[in-house]
């Protein structure tokens, strides 16, 4: 337990210390948020969907989320780079609670954030439709950065170098985010794109925030939650697997 | 007298390259054992495998009682090792590396605060305890490494050129505080150099390897006497030869040279 809590709290403190890195990881979710949601505005009220800042912002929510997460999944390339992960790897502890405390760790990091992106944009004028429901919100938050936390490490644990990292971005970060309805809704899509919605994890996750946040879903809470838990166990359970693998 | 580490027939191969090549040796409870060899010799590889960090291709390997591979958290809990690359987190303070260690050492903490001032002081680091260590000179990293891996007075401990880049006055301090924890709590001391008269002065047993293959064993003493030379190095130039080998770089020092190359551009 006191691995897990240390591993966590040297994920938070360098997360805090990195100012830069705070404000920096800022600027592409608000630039979406603020071109996207004044820029297609008209459009989306014209066809009869509503307010689209409202629709917009639990996708700009999840999209910091994944970035983030993902990124600190990734760090552990860095470690390895600046040999800190050699340390952790031969001390006499399990593998398992390591990876799991920087998973938790990341994926706090990742949900601060996402909190962070959700106020600026309530700066903006985005209204949750009911404050009750943030606690639950920020529980499906933390769920969907564990998730993505775990793919970070999962795959940066089979990776050698940052080499490989612009091809994750843009065949699988990208794509993700793209294909979860994060910025579009899911409903009267073409067959060929429902097929990848379905099977993207993160539009569960966008689903859920815009069902607690503007209290409009697609799928609905109950199969969010469902599939959410088992991705996320199932990357764990991959994540972890691959963690102890890692040889240097 | 027991052994504290035994290696039987170790082989490790990376694609068509032998790394470690069918070497076998024991590493005695308590004493002082250097493992020489030119660079790209084999050394490192050797260690990675004798600390759980890299996977023999073949061979056996028993540290402290225990196979690295079958049982690595038992091998893990005997052995303290200074990397031959750094390995301290460079965002966090010099004292939080230290806790850190500490507690994934399992060190109770009234034990651990104590140990960490006494470790600090003793490289003369216990004023910088609140720096980041990304402001520290290759020497402090250095000589906070050494502290660092003494703190949960392991009964092994691996240094893979740990005098690497310090001064002379350092050196002798923390040979003598090795020699001193040595006799006082029989820490068997495993280590690397490429400094041929420091080797000679501090071990008692020594190992030649190269190609991957061990090429002598036994004393300082020993070896110039089998070689018939008048001093450790020309004993090592002779089983060596005097060819300067090359070593391919890895994909972690091709990884360095970026992160270098970004630092640069940040600042």
């Amino acid at each position: 337990m006191k691995i897990v809590y240390i591993m966590w709290l040297r994920e938070l403190k360098r997360y805090f210390r990195s100012k830069s890195r705070i404000v920096g990881s800022l600027g592409q979710p608000l630039l979406f948020l603020l071109a996207l949601g004044y820029g297609l505005g008209s459009v989306f009220r014209a066809a009869g969907q509503g307010n689209y800042f409202q629709f917009l912002v639990p996708g700009i929510v999840g999209m910091s989320i994944i970035f983030s997460a993902i990124f600190s999944g990734i760090q552990i390339i860095w470690d390895r780079q600046f040999g800190f992960l050699k340390e952790t790897l031969v001390a006499p502890v399990s593998r398992l609670n390591i990876m799991i405390g920087r998973t938790l760790g990341g994926a706090t990091v990742a949900t601060i954030q996402g909190v962070i992106v959700l106020f600026i944009s309530m700066a903006f004028g985005f209204r949750p439709s009911n404050w009750w429901l943030f606690p639950v919100a920020l529980v499906f938050m933390l769920l969907v950065a564990l998730l993505f936390t775990a793919l970070g490490t999962g795959i940066a644990s089979v990776l050698e170098d940052m080499q490989g990292f612009q091809l994750i971005m843009n065949f699988l970060v990208m794509p993700i985010f793209f294909l979860s309805g994060a910025l579009f809704p899911l409903s009267g899509l073409p067959h060929i794109l429902t097929g990848f919605t379905i099977v993207d994890p993160l539009s569960y996750g966008i689903d859920s925030f815009r069902a607690l946040l503007v209290g409009a879903a697609h799928f609905g809470l109950g199969l969010d939650f469902t599939v959410l838990t088992v991705v996320t166990a199932a990357f764990l359970v991959a994540g972890s697997y691959l963690f102890s693998r890692i040889q240097v | 007298m027991e052994n504290i580490a035994e290696v039987r027939n170790l082989v490790k191969r990376f694609g068509d390259f032998t790394a470690v090549n069918n070497i076998s040796f024991d590493v005695k409870k308590g004493e002082t054992f250097a493992f020489l060899g030119p660079n790209g010799a084999g050394k490192s590889t050797t260690i990675k495998m004798l600390t759980t960090l890299l996977r023999p291709t073949r061979g056996e390997i028993i540290v402290d009682g225990h196979n690295p591979m079958k049982e690595p958290e038992k091998v893990r809990r005997s052995f303290g090792i200074v990397f031959q690359d750094p390995s301290l987190d460079d965002e966090l303070t010099a004292k939080e590396n230290m806790e850190f260690h500490g507690v994934l050492y399992g060190v109770p903490s009234r034990l651990r605060k104590a140990r960490i001032e006494e470790l600090m002081n003793f490289v003369e680091l216990w004023d910088r305890r609140d720096s980041l260590v990304k402001e520290f000179s290759g020497g402090m990293k250095r000589r906070l490494e050494i502290a660092r891996g003494l703190l949960h007075h392991p009964k092994l401990i691996f240094l893979d050129e740990p005098t690497l880049g310090l001064d002379p006055q350092t050196r002798n301090h923390m040979w003598s505080y090795l020699q001193d924890l040595n006799k006082k709590e029989g820490i068997t001391v495993f280590f690397t150099t490429h400094y041929m008269e420091e080797a000679a002065r501090i071990a008692e047993r020594i190992a030649i390897i190269d190609h991957g293959v061990i090429v002598a064993t036994g004393s300082a003493d020993e070896l110039t006497r089998q070689t018939g030379t008048a001093s450790l190095e020309d004993a090592f130039l002779k089983l060596t030869g005097y060819t300067i080998r090359e070593e391919e770089s890895s994909a972690t020092d091709r990884l360095r040279t970026l992160g270098r190359a970004w630092a640069g551009r940040r600042r």
